[in-house]
């Protein structure tokens, strides 16, 4: 039997949150003496797929197919469901993400499969397939029993350790069949920042909220971040009032993010902001109300004000560098 | 133009999260039911696009009587008619199932849901719904515009937006910025009263998943506060002691 994982890239590379997905496939298929092989969708070179090993996995299947690059959820299902078939999975590991979720809902069905999604921990199994997963936007958990015979299993990112010390997997092309009906949507053009470190799978995000009291001043924001190597977020005010674009906005309503370290400047910490932070490993608060809820939910925290503060922890910061 | 928006009955965003009976119930004391925040994007672009197409908007919900004002909320945001499925929740393959059978009978040219309930967070019954129907599926959708039969829409990527076209009909999971939130104005109130919430029995599907028992994470420690003046002890902290920079 084998564990598939359904894997993305991007930009030439596996994403971190596949590599994640991978690991904890691999730790799994210990626990239940199976194989992992993963599914790659798309042009990318044969080298960075093979990385899917450092991981765990033995084997990449790919199929190299340019209208596979864009997402298109029908195609994507159809195929890693012939991939399902043809390695004899009985169980499908993905990460946790907009794509992903996507795709294997579609899967659910053409597997009759059971779904756990927002899973942080590997299964128990003694008495029935139990997995924890992350509920109420990471306010708890619960513990869901899978019933089907075949699983799939969305993991929730920074959940699980990554293992990295695996050797490189062999890359095999997988042929499929698809048809016209798989890409009814069609992607008639993208709009993507390139040169940006992408907000889901930042390591370290700043963030700024209404108290930078407007865009002229997010240059302090960048300055903090580019020193850290961190991406940049914002609150939904801020977004909604346009200062940033809308795919920065964190929370209950936006990304979901869940970085080492988590760095909020002018953020009061509403409930719904929380909701989409409280996955990061350390919070640190910088806002010149000390009665600001955000300090509740900090590690580190700086009473003062922004505009002061930022320029000198952006130098101490370049200092370690 | 016939347009289902599927809604969940959902703890408002400040609610605080809490069981009883040995962690097996979810805890309603004092707590707030809402219409989902995404499925509400939805509802308030599928008013929009009715009015604008002059067609009929439905809004269902697979739930208990328990979640009725939540519906009869939407009947005053402006849809024209509401459906409770009358059956528990339980797992995102039995509501899925629920929303396909209704769905398929009722010949929809358009399904809007939420991007992902704020309570089980799956992001997965547009998804399933769509296989079921053999539709496209695109989410999450910020935005949607109709040309005819032809959609085009916005969906949010990872540092960006892509561009879709698709013919009608398809399903959406929805998230801002495709509409405003509406808030119910007191006609709506008072119409809402006597538009149709009619209640139709559950078909028997068997779920795929069944929740054992819930958890609470731990609670945080307390924050360690650094002097403003000393933002150095802060960079050193980060280094050594969290081990993050
Ligand atoms: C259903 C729902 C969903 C929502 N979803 C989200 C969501 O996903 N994400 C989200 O962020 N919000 C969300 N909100 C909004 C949320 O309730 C808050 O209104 C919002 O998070 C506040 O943003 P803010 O902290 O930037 O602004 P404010 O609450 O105005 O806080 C500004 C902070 O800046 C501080 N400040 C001011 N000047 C300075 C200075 N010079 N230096 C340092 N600090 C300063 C102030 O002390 C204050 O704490 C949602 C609300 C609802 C009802
Ligand atoms: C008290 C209570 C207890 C619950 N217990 C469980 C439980 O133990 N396990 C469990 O999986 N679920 C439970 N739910 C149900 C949960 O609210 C969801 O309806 C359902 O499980 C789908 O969850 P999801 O996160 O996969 O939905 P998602 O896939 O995230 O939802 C996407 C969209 O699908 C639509 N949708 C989802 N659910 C419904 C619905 N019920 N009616 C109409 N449209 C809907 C909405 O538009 C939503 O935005 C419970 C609900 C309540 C009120």
């Amino acid at each position: 039997m084998s564990i598939l994982v359904y894997i993305e890239h991007a930009d030439g590379a596996i994403k971190k949150t596949s590599l994640e997905a991978v690991s904890y496939a691999t730790a799994l298929a210990e626990k239940e003496g199976k194989e992992v092989v993963a599914v790659a969708l798309g042009t990318i070179d044969q080298g960075a797929l093979a990385k899917a090993g450092s991981a765990g996995a033995a084997k990449v299947l790919q199929v190299e197919d340019d209208k596979l690059n864009a997402g298109i959820i029908q195609a994507h299902a159809n195929v890693v469901a012939q991939a399902f078939e043809k390695v004899g999975a009985d169980t499908l590991v993905l990460a946790k993400s907009s794509l992903g979720d996507a795709v294997a809902a579609r899967l659910t069905i053409k597997l009759k499969a059971g779904l756990v999604s927002n899973v942080v921990a590997l299964p128990e199994t003694d008495g029935g397939y139990k997995v924890k997963r992350s509920i109420y936007t990471g306010k708890a958990f619960a513990y869901s029993e899978i019933t089907t015979a075949n699983k799939i299993l969305a993991v929730k990112k920074n959940a699980v350790a990554l293992k990295a010390d695996g050797a490189d997997a062999s890359v095999e092309k997988l042929e499929v069949t698809l048809s016209d009906s798989d890409f009814a949507a069609k992607i008639t053009s993208t709009d993507k920042a390139t040169d940006e470190i992408s907000l889901p799978e930042a390591d370290i995000v700043v963030s700024g909220g209404r108290g930078m009291k407007g865009p002229e001043n997010w240059n302090l924001i960048e300055d903090l971040a580019k020193a850290m190597g961190a991406a940049t977020g914002c609150s939904k005010p801020v977004s909604d009032s346009g200062w940033r674009p809308h795919h920065e906005h964190v929370g209950q309503t936006g990304v979901k993010v869940a970085p080492s370290l988590y760095v909020a400047v002018g953020i009061s910490g509403a409930i719904q902001h929380l909701a989409g932070v409280n996955a990061s490993k350390y919070i640190v608060v910088i806002n010149k109300d000390p009665e600001a809820p955000f300090f509740k939910a900090a590690d580190y925290g700086i009473v003062g004000d922004a505009f002061e503060v930022l320029p000198k922890l952006t130098e101490a910061v370049k200092a370690i560098k | 133009m016939k347009i289902l928006v599927c809604i969940t009955h959902v703890p408002d965003t400040t609610s605080k999260i809490q069981f009883t009976d040995n962690n097996t119930q979810f805890d309603k004391t004092g707590v707030q039911f809402i219409i989902g925040p995404y499925d509400d994007y939805a509802l308030a672009r599928a008013v929009e696009l009715r009015d604008q197409t002059g067609g009929s908007l439905t809004v269902l919900n697979v739930g208990e009587a328990e979640t009725e004002p939540t519906l009869r909320k939407a009947l005053a945001i402006g849809a024209d008619e509401a459906i409770r499925v009358n059956a528990f929740p339980s797992d995102s393959l039995f509501v899925a199932n629920q929303i396909a059978h209704y769905a398929t009978e009722g010949g929809y040219d358009l399904i809007l849901m939420g991007r992902e309930s704020i309570d089980f967070n799956g992001g997965m019954v547009h998804g399933m719904v769509a296989e079921m129907l053999g539709m496209p599926s695109i989410s999450p959708v910020m935005k949607l515009d109709l040309e005819g039969e032809t959609a085009k829409l916005a969906r949010e990527i990872e540092g960006g937006k892509e561009y879709l076209e698709v013919n009608l009909p398809f399903v959406a999971g929805c998230q801002e910025p495709i509409a405003e939130w509406k808030i119910p104005n007191m006609r709506g109130i008072m119409s809402a009263r006597t538009k149709p919430l009619n209640v139709v029995e559950a078909v028997s599907e068997d779920a795929a998943t069944k929740t054992i028992s819930y958890e609470l994470p731990p609670a945080k420690g307390a924050v360690k506060l650094i002097d403003k003046d000393n933002v150095e002890e802060l960079v050193q902290l980060l280094q050594n002691e969290a081990k993050v920079l």
